[in-house]
């Protein structure tokens, strides 16, 4: 509205007012000159954006066109690369060796995504349900998890997994003794030991976020739906649930990428193993590119994730976009 | 409405909640705060601390990362103000392609990129430098500071804008003198953010890093552990003073710690 007012000014002056009003002494000042839109200079801009996107070039768009590149190659990091076409692809889709981290990828989306986002459910639906005091306590206390620095996690829960460690020591204090294990020794847990890592890790975000979803829903809905005789749960699913569809659509994308992106639990509490059974896809990047001298399998496994995580969040908000009909 | 029973079975749950979150993060004060020998006295050994920052060389590795985690959060702020303002408020050609540009940069894993980054920058005898840590994280963090400050920037009041205009002022002082002392919260929750991200980076370091004097505190820590059996209390000690920084920001800053959280990645 206002940018209308200010295109007037130039109007007047053609219908001879040349004298501007006293009362609105700046008003020349402010004309568009050259007949650009007011308010809107625009050759300014790419000022603005230059120093911003120099160094998104350098440090992420060439680097990410050097990857497409080097995923063409089969290269040791040292001598003279070959070139080898899409045969590193071919390679990561056949290969049990390249393949299997992609499978791990996918038990741990159970424990970085579905549990998390369940109990991050549950933990939101009680609390705004019961209307607790010291909600904002809770909150920050089962959020703190998701600002811990990751090696600092891995650490505390390597010493958790150890065969001394707490958790075995609580099996043997409970009469379980015969459940204890090493943990992280043995292959047929392992993986499921650092996917529960990433539960703990996820589920304060979650909840955090379906708070805040469920916050926007007027209480009246409830006591619509308590009125027609739907209990707790009942109520949740009809009224709170469907309310939250961009909250779970970000929790799925958020949980899924760190579940794909795992790295740092794994360098730390297994190194991959025992064997094979804690590779990772980021693990395997590094691992290949960095460790066994194999950059092209490395960096193709890394466009591979990249357009595996583009492709989901891209999904996953344009099916939540869509209006539920 | 809710009855005395669920009450408590709320407050049941959300305390065992709780203390799940916490257990973890206790066993790392209470291993730190054991004496690193055995036979020692008991009590509270607050030594460990002092044994970490020095013969560990913490001090080295939470200076690096003081000075890195300052610097991206420096650059990548002022860069994503200059950026979001023009993608905010003006018109240009091409903005909509360049914008979308950064947002699929907002998707890039690092790990795409930090390979290729790490034999370009060798070429350069750029590993093992200040720069490897610091410029490849402003590249990351812009991508998302762009786009948030572009959010507020759009969200800003145009009448004060217009306002500011009409008044004289010029593109330069609109932004620096009426749009970025009204943004304070939203440039805020952009620094929390990216210092959290920038202090736990752990891929990065270790890839660009093989000189003891540039580890950062995450990469220092996960040397240290492989040096030491896991369950000392040095290490424990080590772990402590490397996650105090972001536990302690969090803490103090929680409400717009999590609020930003929740919008940045709502809109993100």
């Amino acid at each position: 509205m206002s940018g209308r007012a200010l295109s007037d000014v130039p109007a007047e002056q053609r219908d001879g007012s040349t004298e501007p009003s006293p009362r609105r002494p700046k008003q020349p000042m402010a004309q568009p000159a050259r007949g650009r839109a007011p308010g809107e200079p625009r050759g300014v801009a790419y000022l603005y954006i230059a120093p911003a996107f120099v160094v998104f070039a350098g440090f992420m768009a060439w680097p990410l066109m050097r990857a497409l590149w080097l995923s063409l190659y089969e290269w040791d990091g040292l001598s003279v690369g070959t070139f080898v076409g899409l045969d590193n692809y071919r390679e990561v889709f056949t290969q049990p060796e390249l393949r299997e981290p992609f499978l791990h990828s996918l038990v741990l989306l159970i424990f970085f995504s579905v549990l998390p986002i369940l109990l991050g459910l549950a933990l939101a639906g009680l609390m705004t349900r019961a209307k607790v005091r010291g909600a904002g306590f809770f909150r920050t206390v089962i959020f703190i998890p998701q600002v811990i620095t990751m090696v600092v996690v891995a650490i505390s829960w390597r010493q958790i997994y150890a065969p001394n460690g707490q958790l075995n020591d609580a099996l043997r204090a409970v009469g379980l003794g015969s459940w204890a294990h090493a943990w992280l020794g043995d292959s047929t847990y392992a993986l499921a030991a650092v996917g529960l890592v990433g539960t703990w890790v996820g589920t304060g975000l979650c909840m955090v976020l379906f708070m805040a979803g469920l916050s926007k829903v007027p209480r009246e809905l409830y006591e619509a739906a308590a009125l027609d005789g739907a209990g707790g749960v009942r109520q949740f699913f009809a009224v709170g649930l469907p309310a939250l569809r961009g909250e779970l659509a970000v929790a799925i994308t958020l949980t899924v990428v760190a579940a794909l992106r795992t790295f740092d639990l794994v360098y730390v509490m297994t190194t991959g193993g025992p064997g094979t059974a804690t590779r990772v896809p980021s693990y395997e990047v590094w691992r290949w590119s960095l460790d066994a001298g194999r950059v092209g399998d490395g960096v193709t496994i890394a466009i591979v994730l990249t357009v595996i995580i583009m492709t989901l969040t891209i999904g996953v908000n344009q099916i939540a976009e869509r209006d539920p009909t | 409405m809710t009855s005395t029973f669920e009450k408590s079975m709320t407050y049941l749950v959300l305390a065992v909640a709780s203390v799940m979150a916490l257990y973890p993060l206790g066993i790392i004060l209470a291993t730190a705060l054991q004496p690193d020998q055995i036979g020692a006295s008991g009590g509270l050994h607050f030594e460990n601390f002092s044994a970490a920052w020095e013969r560990g060389s913490f001090s080295t590795y939470l200076t690096n990362s003081v000075i890195v985690s300052v610097s991206v959060v420096v650059l990548s702020t002022v860069l994503s103000c200059l950026a979001g303002y023009a993608f905010g408020t003006m018109r240009f050609r091409g903005s909509s392609l360049l914008f979308y540009l950064l947002l699929l940069g907002l998707m890039v894993p690092s790990e795409a990129v930090v390979i290729p980054l790490y034999y370009d920058l060798r070429s350069l005898h750029l590993t093992d430098s200040y720069v490897a840590l610091i410029f490849p994280q402003v590249a990351q963090s812009l991508a998302f500071g762009t786009f948030w400050m572009r959010a507020y920037f759009r969200s800003s009041s145009r009448q004060i804008v217009e306002a500011a205009r009409l008044d004289g002022a010029g593109h330069g002082r609109i932004l620096w003198s009426v749009l970025l002392p009204m943004g304070r919260p939203a440039v805020f929750t952009m620094v929390l953010l990216v210092f959290m991200w920038t202090w736990n980076e752990f891929l990065l370091p270790l890839v660009m890093i093989s000189d003891e004097s540039l580890r950062t505190a995450p990469l220092g820590l996960s040397n240290f552990q492989g040096q030491y059996t896991s369950g000392t209390s040095l290490l424990a000690a080590a772990a402590v003073l490397v996650a105090l920084p972001v536990l302690v920001v969090f803490l103090l800053t929680q409400r717009q710690f999590i609020r930003g959280m929740v919008e940045g990645s709502v809109k993100g």
